[in-house]
């Protein structure tokens, strides 16, 4: 275990939101949930802790899902684990349980949190592709003037780069919201790695479409892995909106892929390898809509 | 420069503890070094491997990635937990009858992951059990004699919830 600095000097594990936001106010606290990426990070040094440290998981209302309405809402220290067994999203937004479904191991998920997923802001989040393409935006709360301020940030504006947010550092993730889907809504998820669990994307692709008639509106698509940032596919989308879903439509779907992917070669994939798979992952999720 | 230290309280093993932590502690060095509970073992350190594995509040999770003052008023199982009156719990029983032990390090991580999984599965298919040990690496047995193991536990009922 690495010998880093560390200057903590108060240790937090607030009940209440309040507190917590006071805690962070002026922007000196290092927050964890689940801790399955900070104490990675962490212990190679590869980052420093800052002065408090706090712990989210004590927080009241901070966690659960509230799926009743018509919005529906994801507190940010509800578990990866959670979200898989969650009856109500399987029934509302599948394409989230999926990805769940393929998310590391059942340790980890177990610990990992959703707001821990989006605030590490990784372009392999697997919480990202499935939310993007649900059209979810993120709360984010901050004490300021003797109180506590929220604002939401649509979800496709929250990553600015690997590792890095809009979310300023006295602000908490306190949770992730998206419209109920209407009827005729599809979603798929698919990523890949060179084996089924404890795998980092080498690339992810998410669809959410409404279908009728055989045709797709309203379509989104998002991608994990292949630029900084997870992304929405605008010229997949552009390729899909309004267009029978037939073979032709598919071919373009497909080519369209390469003007929305900027892969890079890394450990895990060359770009070349992330380039071919985009394109079969979007083919794949595309043949699995059509076939239904 | 060391870390704030701060007072936990939790239960393990069924016992009450008390003690302190530095603020960045891990909960497996907690009970390694601090408690002198050495049956969870310390592999990858990184959440790849399992061998850390314990159950807080009936989930398993990686101790290595966990910090040890969340264990606060919480409830942790280890691999010591399990023994029963009788002597080995049921599970750990059929990994020796069935010989999926080998060098035996992944094991307590093994153990506490497949009998978590039964307990709350009892019927747990070798399909189901194939994923739930997803997350436990064993270099040595090659996995076949440790899933014939959890299936011969499955559907005797031995595994109800912990505790000790
Ligand atoms: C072995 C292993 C396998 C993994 N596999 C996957 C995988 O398959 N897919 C995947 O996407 N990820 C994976 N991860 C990464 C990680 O588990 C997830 O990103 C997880 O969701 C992080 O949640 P956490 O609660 O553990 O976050 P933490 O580690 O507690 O926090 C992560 C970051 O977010 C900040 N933070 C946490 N919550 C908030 C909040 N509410 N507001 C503001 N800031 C906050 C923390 O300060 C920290 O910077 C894996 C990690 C490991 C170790
Ligand atoms: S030592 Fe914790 S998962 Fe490997
Ligand atoms: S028995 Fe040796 S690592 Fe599993």
């Amino acid at each position: 275990m690495s010998e880093t600095m560390e200057a903590i000097t108060t240790y937090l594990a607030p009940r209440r939101l309040d507190e917590a936001l006071q805690a962070m106010a002026d922007g000196d606290a290092t927050v964890f949930c689940g801790g399955t990426d900070l104490a990675p990070q962490t212990e190679s040094g590869a980052r420093p802790y800052k002065s408090r440290l706090l712990n989210i998981n004590r927080i009241e209302g901070l966690g659960g899902i509230a799926a009743d309405g018509g919005e529906i809402r994801i507190g940010a220290t509800t578990t990866v684990a959670e979200i898989r067994r969650s009856a109500a999203l399987a029934e509302i937004a599948p394409v989230l349980v999926e990805a769940a479904e393929h998310f590391a191991s059942e340790q980890i998920r177990n610990a990992a949190s959703l707001g821990g997923n989006l605030c590490n802001a990784s372009p392999a989040g697997d919480m990202s592709p499935p939310l993007l393409v649900l059209g979810a935006s993120v709360e984010l709360a901050c004490w300021r003037d003797g109180a506590a301020h929220t604002r939401r940030v649509p979800l496709e504006q929250f990553f600015v780069g690997p590792g890095k947010s809009v979310k300023r550092p006295e602000e908490l993730l306190t949770a992730v919201v998206f419209a109920r889907p209407a009827p005729g809504f599809v979603g798929r998820f698919r990523k890949s790695g060179p084996r089924p669990a404890l795998e980092i994307s080498t690339v992810s692709v998410a669809l959410g479409a409404r279908v009728a008639d055989g045709r797709l509106s309203e379509v989104r698509v998002a991608m994990g892995s292949v630029a900084p940032t997870p992304l929405r596919a605008r010229h997949v989308e552009a390729a899909l909106e309004g267009q029978p879903l037939d073979a032709t439509t598919i071919a373009a779907a497909v080519a369209a892929a390469a003007e929305d992917a900027q892969p890079i070669d890394d450990v895990r994939a060359s770009a070349w390898y992330r380039s071919h798979l985009v394109k079969v992952f979007v083919e794949e999720v595309l043949d699995d809509v059509r076939g239904n | 420069m060391m870390s704030v230290e701060t007072e936990i309280r939790f239960t393990l093993n069924g016992r009450p503890v008390s003690l302190k932590v530095p603020a960045t502690m891990k909960t497996l060095a907690m009970l390694r070094d601090r408690l002198g509970m050495t049956g969870t073992k310390y592999a990858c350190g990184e959440g790849e491997c399992g061998a850390c594995t314990i159950e807080i509040d009936g989930k398993t999770v990686n101790s290595c990635l966990m910090y040890a003052v969340d264990c606060d008023g919480r409830e942790v199982v280890t691999i010591e937990g399990l023994r029963t009156p009788e002597g080995l719990h049921p599970v750990q029983q059929a990994f020796v009858d069935h010989g999926a032990v080998q060098c035996g390090f992944c094991m307590p991580g093994m153990i506490m992951q497949a009998r978590n999984l039964l307990a709350n599965n009892p019927e747990l298919t070798r399909e189901q059990a194939q994923r739930g040990l997803e997350g436990n690496l064993c270099r040595c047995t090659g996995y076949t004699k440790v899933l014939d193991a959890v299936e011969a536990v499955a559907g005797k009922n031995t595994c109800g919830r912990a505790t000790p």
